[in-house]
């Protein structure tokens, strides 16, 4: 199925789901409180059956702008691709997981909360995946500040000797 | 299945009194700084716990502040056991953001050296498979021959491990004279030493009882987790990224997609994951051959290389097969020399988060044989 | 007959003319001084083994092995003798090594585990003869000996795993009891059989009824099994590959050896090579006829009159149980380059549901064997 035939399914099966649709980067922007319908929608339909999840990247729009979750999915039986997208506002950013959906987003979850602190209802175990259990911020956001000590050991920041 | 069951189904035991085990980051097999938390009845594991980030070097955040071409080598220290392919998908996948054409000559050198490094990358898992079985030999003869093409790779851009080759729009050295020559004598000398490796490990009988039937994952669970490459493959499913989404000049070539059959055991056990990755080596091999019989006489393969890498403005998600499976790279551009937000989708971090599903209910030695049939290098799980 | 000792003490109480008052003092002078020399024994055969070792894995494994250390004009090079010294220099490197006792070890066992273990082996060698007459002491019940006193090292092997107080030696420890208790009953059942043909536990009336007969392992089908069984479990026991699961370095990290460096770590290698030499001696001697020359056999077999071709003799004895011992040894290196390594369970398997009833049948049917051609 090409791209806009799986938009036009996803707003029959609901209506007020898509917020925005991106035909040319071939992705559609999902509210959030939907998406755990949509995405058991997208995953059992016979018609779109994306049973697999290739990747799934958060992102920040910027130190004033929202924070998101871009999702691609793909389906081995149909051999067709989608991008879904969520964004969630900066000061209280939560999505619903969908790792008991696609088990590859359990380990991606846990690294988007970790890397830009989204969170993630309804995950089973949402820690830290790569930074130590106890860092403080959450690194890949626009508006993260390089701390000035991690347990007492000053961060080098004179760039001159490397860069 | 849950871990009373999955104990019960494999060895049929009493419970005891549990003990929790730290495997790592310092152990000798879990392929780097892998800390795998254990709760142990006897020698049997009961739950396993990964942690990661223990080579965590902020890749991603890294990108950031880095233009386009100079993120190139950082992807070599991604996966450092195939460094030419992470710097293939990478600059394939930039390429299409900015919608670059390249000459065909540079498509043919992308190609060959791919999959030569995908030899180097199989030659490593199998040795290290063996290794992790208590094998010792394998690996030195794998070792051998992976230095043939290391020796390949020297010759052409004077690296060993880390090439920074394979750049936007081209290739940083033409090919050195007479390498296809060296190539194809290779690839002579190799062929049979398959053969060698079949006779020494796959199938020694002791590796097939400590293989066959150990750490099954089944295809439908494989999906689920979004497993790739030869741990896909391994459970019996026929998709490559290589055919069934091209990308580069791969629909061009002839070549088989192995698949586990279950030969030994169960279908998608460690012995399958471990046979795929050696009948890939002979795919390589079939795909070299072409590609050297066809790669254009002449060409410039710098005549492409953009003046400015300025993607337009958008967000792509592009992948590729690696050896260890689909590595995707998700750009986005805000029109700046600098990407935006990069993301890497590694293969092994997702093939090890199905680890703990298929390693629990197994003995202490054979989460050792199942890690080693997942290949995980932690330089990319980590980042 | 009687043993070496005795025939050095009456030898030495008959030449210096000591008064028989003095004679137990001259005994246990006698003893000191062959406990030395055992002591010695092993430790030259750690020596030449490691090397052995060393070399024929990187012959295995197309490379050269130790390459630079040599003395006495015996440099390095490609050839056979280059790093010849190399175990030489390994020695003195962990005898002055530090000696690490961790703090939370039970500091008692951890000191006495590796003593144990060498002291096992140790006292296995009293019993083994290595040419006519060349045992220590000549037991009559010689191989019940040797197979008692060389299990009692897996106590030292579960103090020393108990004692580091480390769950990885620990599990090397539990490994290793399991183990060679399980493979105790191969080794004893293989042995019986040889025995129950016989008549006798004395390595002497074993080789002297070889040399009346034939050998065991062309005795019958049986002994061949036996055979089989004895040396395979005999790896076992020497905990190599492919039954290193005590030791198994891709699983255990070193097992129950894990926690130790040095010099106390090198009583561990000591042991494990003595451990090989007992195995690979009792084989020989069992099996193939211990310092019995092979030539005698083979001429006869094409009809050559006997005479002076048997190559037979003291020395000749100790040469030919050598040789058979190193062939051994270097089976069972052969064996650990070569394969890789079975896991727990499969190991209990092959021990209580392989061997085990193999070995049973096998005396069984030998005992047939013998009321039909005996």
């Amino acid at each position: 199925m090409e791209f806009p035939e799986i938009v036009k399914q996803i707003e029959a099966a609901f209506p007020e789901a898509a917020v925005s649709v991106d035909d040319t980067a071939g992705c559609i922007l999902i509210a959030s409180e939907n998406w755990l319908a949509v995405a058991e929608y997208l995953k059992t339909d016979p018609g779109t059956a994306f049973d697999a999840l290739m990747c799934l990247t958060g992102y920040d729009r910027g130190p004033e702008g929202v924070l998101g979750a871009a999702y691609n999915l793909y389906s081995m039986e149909h051999a067709h691709k989608l991008e879904v997208r969520i964004e969630t506002p900066r000061d209280d950013s939560t999505i619903p997981s969908v790792a008991h959906i696609w088990r590859t987003a359990d380990w991606h979850e846990r690294e988007v909360y970790d890397m830009f602190g989204i969170t993630f209802d309804g995950h089973p175990d949402l820690r830290r995946m790569l930074l130590p259990d106890d860092w403080e911020g959450h690194p890949l956001r626009k508006d993260y500040q390089i701390p000035d000590f991690f347990h007492g050991i000053p961060v080098p920041k004179d760039k001159r000797g490397w860069e | 299945m849950t871990t009373s069951e999955a104990i019960r189904k494999n060895f049929g035991v009493v419970e005891a009194e549990e003990m929790v085990l730290n495997m790592g980051p310092q152990h000798p097999s879990t392929h780097g700084v892998l800390r795998l938390k254990i709760r142990t009845d006897g020698e049997i594991i009961s739950h396993i716990e990964p942690h990661i980030g223990y080579l965590h070097r902020c890749f991603e955040k890294h990108c950031e502040n880095l233009t386009y071409p100079q993120v190139i080598p950082y992807t070599d220290r991604c996966d450092y056991l195939a460094s030419m392919n992470n710097n293939h998908i990478y600059v394939l996948a930039v390429e299409k953001l900015m919608g670059l054409e390249v000459p065909e000559r540079v498509e043919y050198i992308r190609v060959i050296m791919a999959e030569l490094q995908r030899i180097a990358s199989h030659l490593m898992a199998v040795g290290a498979h063996g290794l992790d079985t208590g094998g010792i030999t394998p690996i030195t003869y794998t070792f051998r021959d992976r230095e043939r093409i290391l020796d390949l790779f020297e010759y052409t851009c004077g690296a060993r491990l880390l090439y920074n080759y394979i750049w936007i729009g081209g290739v940083s050295h033409d090919l050195p004279p007479d390498f296809v020559q060296y190539a194809t004598e290779f690839l002579d000398y190799f062929e049979p030493k398959i053969v060698e490796y079949n006779r020494l490990l796959t199938y020694n009988k002791i590796f097939i009882e400590r293989s066959a039937d150990v750490g099954v994952l089944p295809a439908d669970v494989a999906v689920n987790y979004g497993a790739s490459g030869p741990v896909l493959r391994g459970s019996g499913i026929d998709w490559d990224l290589r055919r069934n989404d091209p990308y580069s000049i791969y629909d061009r070539f002839e070549f088989d997609i192995p698949i586990g059959t279950g030969e030994m055991g169960t279908v998608g056990d460690s012995w399958d994951r471990y046979f795929v990755r050696v009948r890939e080596m002979e795919e390589s091999v079939k795909i070299l051959r072409q590609a050297l019989a066809r790669l254009p006489k002449d060409g410039d393969v710098h005549a492409a290389i953009p003046k400015k890498v300025r993607p337009p403005e958008g967000a792509i998600y592009f992948r590729g097969e690696n050896p260890r499976g689909e590595l995707g790279f998700y750009i986005i551009s805000d029109g700046s020399p600098k990407p935006y937000r990069l993301k890497m989708r590694s293969p092994a971090f997702v093939n090890l988060s199905v680890f703990s599903e298929i390693a629990t209910g197994w003995m202490l030695a054979d989460i050792i044989s199942i890690l080693g049939s997942l290949d995980i290098v932690l330089g990319e799980i980590d980042r | 007959m009687s043993s070496f000792i005795d025939t050095i003490v009456d030898f030495l109480v008959r030449l210096l003319g000591i008064p028989q008052g003095a004679a137990g003092f001259m005994l246990i002078l006698v003893a000191v001084v062959l406990g030395v020399v055992v002591f010695l024994f092993t430790a030259v055969n750690a020596l030449v083994a490691v090397y052995m070792e060393r070399k024929v894995s990187a012959f295995m494994q197309d490379r050269l092995g130790p390459m630079e250390v040599g003395f006495w004009g015996f440099r390095g090079g490609k050839r056979f003798w280059g790093g010849i010294a190399q175990t030489l220099a390994d020695t003195f490197k962990l005898l002055l090594k530090e000696d690490i006792i961790p703090d939370k070890s039970d500091r008692k066992l951890f000191i006495l585990g590796p003593f144990i273990l060498y002291g096992a082996v140790f006292c296995a060698f009293i019993g083994i003869p290595l040419g006519y007459g060349m045992a220590i002491s000549d037991f009559n019940i010689g191989i019940f000996y040797v197979i008692a006193i060389s299990s009692v090292g897996v106590i030292g092997i579960i103090l020393s795993g108990w004692g580091s107080n480390n769950k990885w030696s620990l599990y090397g420890a539990v490994r290793s009891a399991a183990q060679i208790i399980s493979y105790e009953l191969p080794v004893g059942m293989s042995l019986l059989l040889v025995v129950m043909v016989v008549g006798s536990l004395q390595f002497h009336d074993i080789v002297a009824w070889q040399e009346q007969h034939r050998w065991f392992l062309f005795h019958s089908p049986f002994t061949i099994v036996a055979f089989v069984i004895f040396f395979l479990s005999g790896v076992a026991e020497a905990n190599r590959t492919p039954f290193d699961i005590p030791e198994a370095e891709s699983e255990l990290v070193a097992g129950y050896m894990t926690e130790y460096s040095g010099f106390r770590w090198a009583i561990f290698f000591l042991s494990e090579y003595a451990n090989m030499a007992v195995i690979s001696l009792m084989t020989a001697i069992v099996f193939l006829g211990g310092w019995l020359s092979p030539v005698g056999g083979l001429l006869r077999l094409f009809g050559v009159p006997e005479g002076w071709y048997y190559l037979d003799g003291s020395l000749w004895g100790v040469f030919w149980i050598s040789a058979k011992a190193i062939l051994f040894i270097f089976i069972m290196m052969w064996f650990r380059w070569t394969w890789p390594r079975l896991r727990v369970d499969q190991l209990m398997y092959t021990a209580w549901k392989v061997f085990l009833p193999i070995a049973l049948l096998n005396i069984f049917f030998v005992g047939i064997w013998e009321l039909i051609f005996a």
